[in-house]
């Protein structure tokens, strides 16, 4: 007997006003098997996914799961009919136990505990038959993120889940914790379940997967046994063009120190030391990349080096003490002056106003600089206009309106915006936090020349970034941090991702080597 | 994901929320036994029609444009100012202070003592507030309203104990000498032999400085470093912080902008009609300066539309009170449906209007 796909969707088409998220796509994934889906932001992957799980209504197209056609109004069917999800954001309530979180939503009953001593009975089975040991009693907030990622699973199986979705599992996760929850997703598979994972990390698909399929501008480009393709077939099927994976970089030629950082102490507003005696320095001509998982004080070193956190330490930047009160001496403004650009981590939050046109953005930070002022009253917005149209095209922003308003660019677009605002100062150092975040191939590939081109023009950048990849191939010398804490500097061709992460998990050096 | 075409957002909705507002008013009207007809064409008969109604509606317009210029200025930077009405009490307190003890020789000087002295009243009553939210995290609608009561105290201790001439019965400030009196347009246009266009209306020559404050409000906003920096705390706070905008000073000067032209609205009132500063000269204008803002979209051109509307509904009700056996009480009802409708609802109004311009541009692709 031949057997049937455990879901198979044909010809999903699904459009949001005159924008086609997903075209006529047709996809099988066979019952127990991991399936990969890879693609740049913007591709579609998301929309399928949630039409899959009952967010969205597709406009046409069949769903069928398990030979049988249905129809999905909602993420209750999606339930009923064995989907579960597990999301890049938890749905976790943080002062719940995990019991309650697993129960939330599927309690029986008007009591509650009745529900969860079914839970706990049925969690500690759970937990013995795929090997995923928790604690039921455990707070969420109390626990790490990897733990929080397997009750998420949890949750699905506890529902009965046959068909786990994955939205991008490893954003979050240390090294360590991503093998950890690939063999989690290998044991699943074992036991029969069935697996999609969303990523858009060419090393997880060739790692983990069985079957892969590549989404491109709404369409499915191609859908392909594993190991007969390559990563860089793959990423070329994403692209559209072929792509450089490898940053191309020649050796630096650092100089004199540009970014000193001597016993830099912060705590945050309730108290917490969010960074411990931190000491960097950064050279001239150098990138220094800071790797760690989020939420280990990066970013709240480029807060306090770009002026909008209080510190204690020294910091000099050419050799002369910049001001860490926040003060008027000491605020982004003051910072810009003194030659620091800065890159935020977030530019939807902190690196564009969203509902400001581009030729607005554009000068943001800047915009008290005699340069962007017509007179000593107004501003020049007709040249600081016409000067955004010259760089959205030198940093090949599309489109290269400066008239549309930032949030209707894409994030690779926005990200250039950031970016052509920044490099075009020609500052002594930049500041650049998650540059690719959320960045399809095609623009990380552009972001990673012009932050190299910027270094070869003999200027000092300090990057951070969650992306160990991207560290490792973009830095000259790689620091890494853990819990505040500068946990020891590595040179990226004496090192390895293994070693990198035991420092990223706060494993001592010595452990390491 | 595209949005509907800008047009719809600026004329259409606030249009059709008017006319919301028109067709519920039409059948309250029609309730009480009165042709809503009949009462719309009294309302523009007795507004632009008639020399008088003309003056009355610039009059209360230009109250509005004050005031819904402040709450504009400071939505701008997401701040909701609904201390208007207060700080337009102590913005008289100034005039009253500067017309009465300043001896002006002519009245073009004494306007703009006026508006200095109105002005910087009304900015420290917005200042204090300003200085609680932007240090102390108080919130600015609690502070601000209750502001509002304080001002009336402050007011009425003014009038009754300091202000008040001695042997008057009456909580009102001594009247104002003639040298600060302002030429309204009856008399303006007396000078080219039109004093009929303007009968014994109070509009008098602020409303060239309400106009005057539009073109400085869009100038301050759209063009200035300082405008910009308003508007980038208002959309973002962590971005702002990041650009090095600093919150605090924006928080007390944009407060204090919006105090100084809710203050600059008793030139109009107290220096310009009453002539003497007495109880509750506001009439509420500080409040209607709220929907104004939030129908003319933040923006002057639209204050200004939204202030000669409500400018129109305030004369017109004042006509339709004397002449049809519609209640007082009813006129502020229709008042209030066109400040629900275009203020609070506005949103109400939009999603629908929303879908239907895109399934339109759908179906055209």
């Amino acid at each position: 007997m031949k057997i049937k796909p455990a879901i198979e969707l044909r010809g999903i088409s699904k459009s949001f006003g005159p924008v086609q998220a997903n075209k006529d796509i047709t996809i099988r994934v066979m019952p127990g098997t991991i399936h990969g889906i890879i693609g740049e932001n913007g591709a579609g992957k998301s929309t399928l996914m949630s039409i899959l799980y009952g967010f969205y209504r597709a406009d046409a197209g069949e769903i069928f799961v398990d030979g049988k056609k249905i129809s999905i109004p909602d993420s209750q069917a999606a339930i009923g009919v064995g989907i579960g999800m597990v999301f890049q954001h938890f749905k976790l309530v943080e002062n719940f136990t995990v019991l309650e979180n697993i129960v939330l939503g599927a309690e029986s009953g008007a009591l509650l505990s009745p529900s969860l001593n079914k839970a706990r009975a049925e969690l500690a089975a759970l937990a013995s038959e795929y090997e995923l040991n928790v604690d039921p009693d455990a707070i969420i907030e109390d626990i790490g993120v990897g733990m929080q990622q397997r009750i998420e699973i949890l949750k699905a199986l506890y529902r009965k889940a046959n068909i786990l979705i994955l939205d991008e599992p490893t954003g979050v996760l240390t090294p360590a914790e991503a093998d950890q929850l690939f063999r989690i997703l290998k044991r699943l598979r074992e036991e029969g379940k069935t697996i999609i994972l969303i990523t858009h990390k060419l090393r997880e698909i060739m790692d983990i997967t069985d079957t892969v399929s590549v989404m491109r501008q709404g369409e499915m480009t191609a859908t392909l046994e594993t190991n007969e393709t390559s990563p860089e077939n793959l990423a070329e099927l994403m692209v559209g063009r072929k792509v450089l994976l490898r940053v191309d970089k020649t050796p630096a030629k650092p100089k004199n120190p540009v970014l000193e950082i001597e016993d830099l102490n912060m705590f945050d507003d309730f108290g917490v030391q969010r960074l411990k005696n931190v000491n960097l320095s950064v050279r001239a001509g150098e990138i220094l990349g800071i790797a760690g998982v989020a939420g280990n004080g990066q970013s709240e070193l480029l807060e306090v080096l770009g002026g909008y956190q209080k510190a204690d330490g020294i910091v000099k930047v050419k050799g002369s003490e910049i001001d860490l009160t926040t003060s008027v001496n000491g605020d982004g403004q003051a910072r810009r002056a003194q030659g620091i650009a800065h890159v935020p981590e977030d530019r939807q939050r902190e690196g564009l106003i969203m509902d400001f046109m581009a030729w607005e953005n554009s000068v943001f930070g800047y915009h008290r600089e005699k340069s962007n002022q017509a007179n000593r009253f107004f501003m020049d917005n007709n040249a600081i206009r016409r000067e955004t149209e010259g760089k959205m095209h030198r940093f090949d922003v599309r489109p290269p309106n400066p008239k549309l308003t930032a949030k209707n660019f894409s994030g690779g677009n926005q990200q250039k915006i950031v970016l052509a605002r920044e490099i075009e100062r020609d500052p002594d150092l930049l500041l650049v936090g998650q540059p690719t975040r959320g960045v399809d191939i095609g623009a990380i590939e552009f972001i990673h020349q012009q932050i190299v081109a910027l270094r070869d023009r003999g200027k000092a950048i300090l990057l951070i970034s969650v992306e160990l990849d991207e560290i490792l191939s973009l830095s000259d010398k790689i620091a890494v941090m853990f819990d505040g804490k500068i946990m020891g500097e590595r040179l990226p061709s004496e090192t390895n991702e293994k070693e990198l992460g035991l420092l990223m998990a706060g494993v001592a050096e010595q452990a390491a080597q | 994901m595209d949005v509907m075409p800008k047009w719809v957002d600026i004329i259409v909705v606030p249009l059709f929320s008017l006319f919301l507002a028109a067709a519920l008013s039409a059948l309250l009207i029609l309730a009480i036994g009165e042709s809503p007809i009949a009462a719309l064409n009294l309302m523009i008969e007795g507004t632009l029609f008639r020399s008088a109604g003309w003056g009355y509606m610039l009059y209360y317009t230009t109250n509005f444009i004050f005031t819904g210029l402040a709450v504009s200025v400071a939505f701008h930077a997401a701040l909701f100012n609904i201390g208007g009405e207060g700080q337009a009490m102590i913005g008289g307190l100034g005039v009253a202070l500067v017309c009465l003890f300043i001896p002006w020789p002519h009245w073009t000087l004494a306007i703009v003592g006026a508006s200095i002295g109105a002005a910087l009243f009304g900015m420290i009553w917005a200042g204090l507030p300003a200085y609680l939210q932007a240090k102390r995290g108080s919130h600015i609608v609690i502070t601000t309203i209750m502001f509002n009561f304080i001002a009336a105290g402050v007011l009425n201790f003014f009038l009754v104990d300091v202000l008040k001439p001695a042997g008057s019965m009456d909580p009102a400030s001594a009247n104002f000498p003639a040298s600060t009196h302002l030429p309204t347009f009856q008399d303006i246009a007396g000078i080219i032999g039109f004093e009929k266009a303007f009968r014994s209306a109070p509009a008098n020559v602020s409303f060239f400085i309400a106009l005057f404050a539009c073109l400085a409000t869009w100038y301050l906003i759209w063009r200035t470093p300082l405008g910009y920096e308003i508007r980038a705390l208002g959309k973002s706070g962590p971005a702002a912080r990041y650009a090095g905008v600093r919150p605090v000073k924006i928080i007390m000067i944009a407060m204090m902008i919006s105090g100084a032209l809710c203050g600059m609205m008793a030139i109009n009132t107290t220096q310009g009609e009453s002539e003497r500063l007495i109880l509750n000269f506001t009439e509420g204008a500080g409040f209607i300066g709220i929907a104004v803002a939030l129908m003319g979209r933040s923006h002057p051109v639209g204050v200004l539309l939204a202030a000669l509307l409500f400018g129109f509904l305030y004369q017109g009700g004042a006509e339709l009170a004397l002449w049809t056996k519609i209640p007082r009480e009813l006129i502020v009802v229709i008042q209030a449906l066109v400040i629900l409708f275009t203020g609070a609802l506005s949103l109400m109004v939009r999603a629908p209007l929303e879908r239907f311009f895109m399934s339109i541009q759908r179906a055209r692709v």
